[in-house]
């Protein structure tokens, strides 16, 4: 059984008839015809009987038989050209807040509908005597739904108020329960005007509202999708009767040996035992050229193994490896980080006084002067419907819900909606460089110069390898059309030399690709200065590739207009101090650091903001995790890992690095259009809390002012869709 | 006048109806993937599967 297929079974959990499900994220899926496309491949293989993708969350969800051979999912798809990741059952679940929340707005919805058509008939001036079976008929149906869809802001309330403290929802309950109380008792009373549509409306609007928020901070576990896993699941352990099985990664305990195959990532910290390998650090420290790794060499989790099996012997267990140690760095970021006070909240802090305090003035001045409590009571009430915060607890949401689809299109994933807020603020940005502003994975920079025939030997011999170098000179060659030339030449005893490089051997000559001074063992001495990766005929040189990693798509133009946009931009990366400077070069940016540890980008994060600055991280290995957490709000690429992803606050979905900019300028504007919604929300409080005062506001007159202040504030809204993209 | 209140039950009861049926949609998993359901609807999938069926049975022949 194969590495993946192993990790496939341990993901998925029992499914209809008997089977498995597994759960798969894609992340390129786009269109209906990718839907056709994947649904259609992925039944075609054996023992798949189901196969359902969700394009809003671009998941996959197979179900297949347990017995057979576990089908290869995951191989297919990158068959018909999607990348794709095992999802973990605990991140499936569904939303059961969010459907409570949606059954609750559907309840006040139709209550509110209803409500609204049997008091146009009041308002139109019925007969006495039908008004008053209408008042019934709408407390009969005002009463129920208050009890059912009410409980959403009810329960905190009664909550908070036990913990004697107070929230955005004790007002609104109190608002609710008298508005349905006082027009109870005049209902029973006979009396003209009761206020069942307006309490129920209210109601309607606010869940609208707590939704459309719902969703926004839900994200910030809905983002965790498509995860690239970055530690294995499971580990192959090696028994004392040098046996192999798999264990689940949790059990796997110090001094156990462990096999780590070429191609895998390292599951816990180590100590190499046996073999001889390179390992890819560029995850975990942001260097770009692999280590040599040999028996005694320390090893750290989640680093990838590329050429040479090894057996190590764990140090720690899965908890107390690197990544975790990484984990409790960002933690104590977090703790120590003062926690942005979102605007809606700085908002509702100064108006949830002022209502309360209009309210009982109103109570109590209409006390002194009519000295009907009935009356002082309506009036109190009507102040506290037409001050109830709807439009307020829409205008912030329903932005952030036409950003966060905004971004999507542009390819930006947004976790949390206050998050928007913070982007805003930005004027520093810090850029890690491997991964973040190239590719990190390298490319060969002389391919003009290199002859069809050398890179056709080259690719032939480079598919056998996990090293990036060769994969670099395979995908080269694709691209260029020798793959099929390459094939032709079948190599014979091709054996990777972990370290050195991969031979092969054709008709009577012995090919050699890989480290200069191993390849090119006849040419003797070679001078210093020359650097890349040999490819030899029995040991003379026959071409020698030179590599760099490429800058992403769109690295130049984002500098341009960051800096024209008077952000001061910083890199920050763990690789050598030349390759850093290249790059920085390359790009104009002034500031830069090279060979920095992941405590230093925390410190150096930590000391820019000491300094008054407002700091955007762009980041994706495990060595900028803190600095991500720490920075005010960060982005990771779309190559980034998990664990980063999970840490930041934007995720991007495409390669262009120029979606930063688009995020900026949606955050720029959704911003914006925040400010102008809650003024516009102010606004309407401001004519109408005095109407309401001298007690000029009758049901029909509460109903168009709450109704219509909502509309505005959604149209607004709207507005963030058309402009510039 | 009586005619009102029959009216005024039916509108609810057809109301209620509506609401029972968007409760059991969404119990029922139906707002799972609105962007794909919109996408879906352009492709049909009975001849499409049997197509794909019938070239598997003409390889294999």
């Amino acid at each position: 059984m194969r590495f993946q297929d192993n990790e496939l079974r341990l993901a998925s959990r029992a499914g209809g008839d008997g089977g498995l499900r597994s759960v798969l994220s894609v992340p390129g899926m786009h269109c209906g015809g990718c839907i056709q496309k994947i649904e259609q491949g992925l039944l075609k293989l054996g023992g798949v009987t189901q196969a359902r993708v969700n394009l809003s969350t671009k998941r996959v969800t197979i179900d297949w038989q347990e017995a057979g051979d576990t089908p290869a999912l995951i191989d297919t798809l990158e068959s018909l050209g999607f990348e794709a990741h095992i999802f973990r059952a605990a991140e499936t679940e569904t939303d059961e807040r969010l459907k409570y929340l949606l059954r609750a707005l559907a309840v006040s919805a139709f209550a509110a509908g209803n409500i609204m058509m049997l008091s146009i008939a009041v308002w139109s001036g019925s007969h006495e005597s039908l008004r008053s079976a209408l008042h019934w008929v709408s407390a009969f149906i005002a009463c129920p739904a208050l009890i059912y869809a009410g409980r959403v802001f009810f329960v905190p309330a009664f909550l908070a108020l036990k913990n004697r403290q107070t929230n955005m929802d004790v007002p609104i309950s109190v608002g609710l329960i008298l508005t349905f109380a006082m027009s109870m008792f005049d209902t029973i009373a006979g009396k003209e005007h009761v206020y069942f549509d307006a309490s129920v409306s209210l109601l309607f609007f606010l869940l609208i509202g707590r939704t459309l928020d719902h969703i926004m901070r839900k994200r910030a576990s809905q983002a965790m999708n498509g995860l690239q896993k970055l530690i294995p699941q499971s580990a192959c352990l090696v028994d004392i009767d040098e046996t192999v099985r798999f264990i689940p990664l949790e059990d796997v305990k110090p001094s156990m040996r462990l096999r780590v195959l070429a191609g895998d990532r390292i599951p816990v910290d180590g100590i190499v035992r046996s073999g001889v390998s390179d390992i890819d650090m560029s995850l975990v420290t942001g260097e770009s050229l692999p280590i040599k790794a040999q028996a005694g060499t320390q090893l750290v989790a989640s680093a990838l193994n590329l050429t040479g099996p090894l057996v190590i012997e764990a140090s720690a267990t899965a908890d107390s490896s690197f990544l975790s140690e990484l984990i409790r760095l960002m933690e104590q970021t977090e703790a120590s980080q003062n926690v942005y006070r979102r605007l809606s909240d700085r908002v509702v802090k100064i108006y949830t006084p002022f209502v309360h305090g209009a309210a009982l003035a109103a109570f109590c001045l209409w006390l002194f002067f009519s000295q009907d409590v009935h009356q002082a009571l309506t009036i109190a009430v009507s102040v506290l419907i037409i001050t109830c915060p709807c439009a307020l607890g829409l205008a912030v949401p329903i932005v952030q819900v036409m950003a966060a689809r905004r971004l999507l299109d542009a390819g930006v994933l947004m976790k949390e909606g206050g998050a928007l807020e913070r982007l805003k603020e930005v004027d520093t940005v810090v850029f890690d460089k491997t991964g973040s502003l190239t590719l990190g994975q390298p490319a060969i920079s002389n391919a003009k110069a290199v002859s069809a025939d050398a890179m056709a030997y080259a690719c032939a011999l480079a598919q056998n390898s996990h090293h990036p170098y060769s994969q670099a000179i395979a995908k080269a060659g694709k691209a260029q059309g020798y793959y099929a030339a390459s094939s032709e030449l079948t190599f014979d005893n091709v054996k990777e030399v972990p370290g050195c490089g991969v031979e092969g051997v054709l008709g009577q000559d012995i090919y050699r690709l890989g480290a200069l001074n191993w390849a090119a063992v006849q040419d003797g001495a070679l001078p210093d200065k020359m650097v890349g990766t040999a490819l030899s005929r029995n040991g003379v040189l026959m071409h020698i590739f030179e590599f760099d990693d490429a800058l992403k798509p769109g690295a130049k133009a984002l500098m341009q207009a960051l800096s024209a946009g008077g952000y001061d931009i910083h890199i920050l990366s763990g690789d050598a101090r030349d390759k850093v400077e290249t790059i920085a070069r390359n790009l104009g940016v002034k500031t830069y650091a090279s060979q920095v540890k992941p405590e230093g980008k925390l410190s150096y994060i930590l000391d820019l903001k000491a300094a008054g600055k407002t700091v955007l991280m762009v980041g994706d290995g495990l060595n900028d995790v803190p600095a991500l957490s720490a920075a005010n709000v960060s982005i990771a690429p779309e190559n980034a890992v998990d664990i980063g992803r999970n840490a930041a606050d934007f995720v991007l979905l495409r390669r262009d690095l120029m979606s930063i900019e688009t995020a900026l300028n949606i955050a720029k504007r959704s911003d914006s259009l925040m400010r102008q919604n809650i003024y516009l929300a102010l606004l309407y409080n401001i004519f109408a809390v005095p109407l309401a005062f001298m007690g000029l506001v009758t049901p029909i007159l509460a109903a168009l002012a709450m109704s219509s202040s909502s509309l505005i504030v959604v149209i607004n809204a709207l507005r963030l869709k058309r402009g510039h993209s | 006048m009586n005619i009102l209140f029959l009216l005024i039950f039916v509108s609810l009861l057809i109301g209620a109806v509506a609401l029972t049926a968007f409760i059991w949609s969404l119990g029922n998993g139906q707002y799972e993937d609105l962007e794909g359901a919109a996408e879906r609807i352009l492709y049909d999938e009975d001849i499409e599967v049997e197509e794909t069926v019938n070239h598997e049975a003409e390889k294999r022949t």
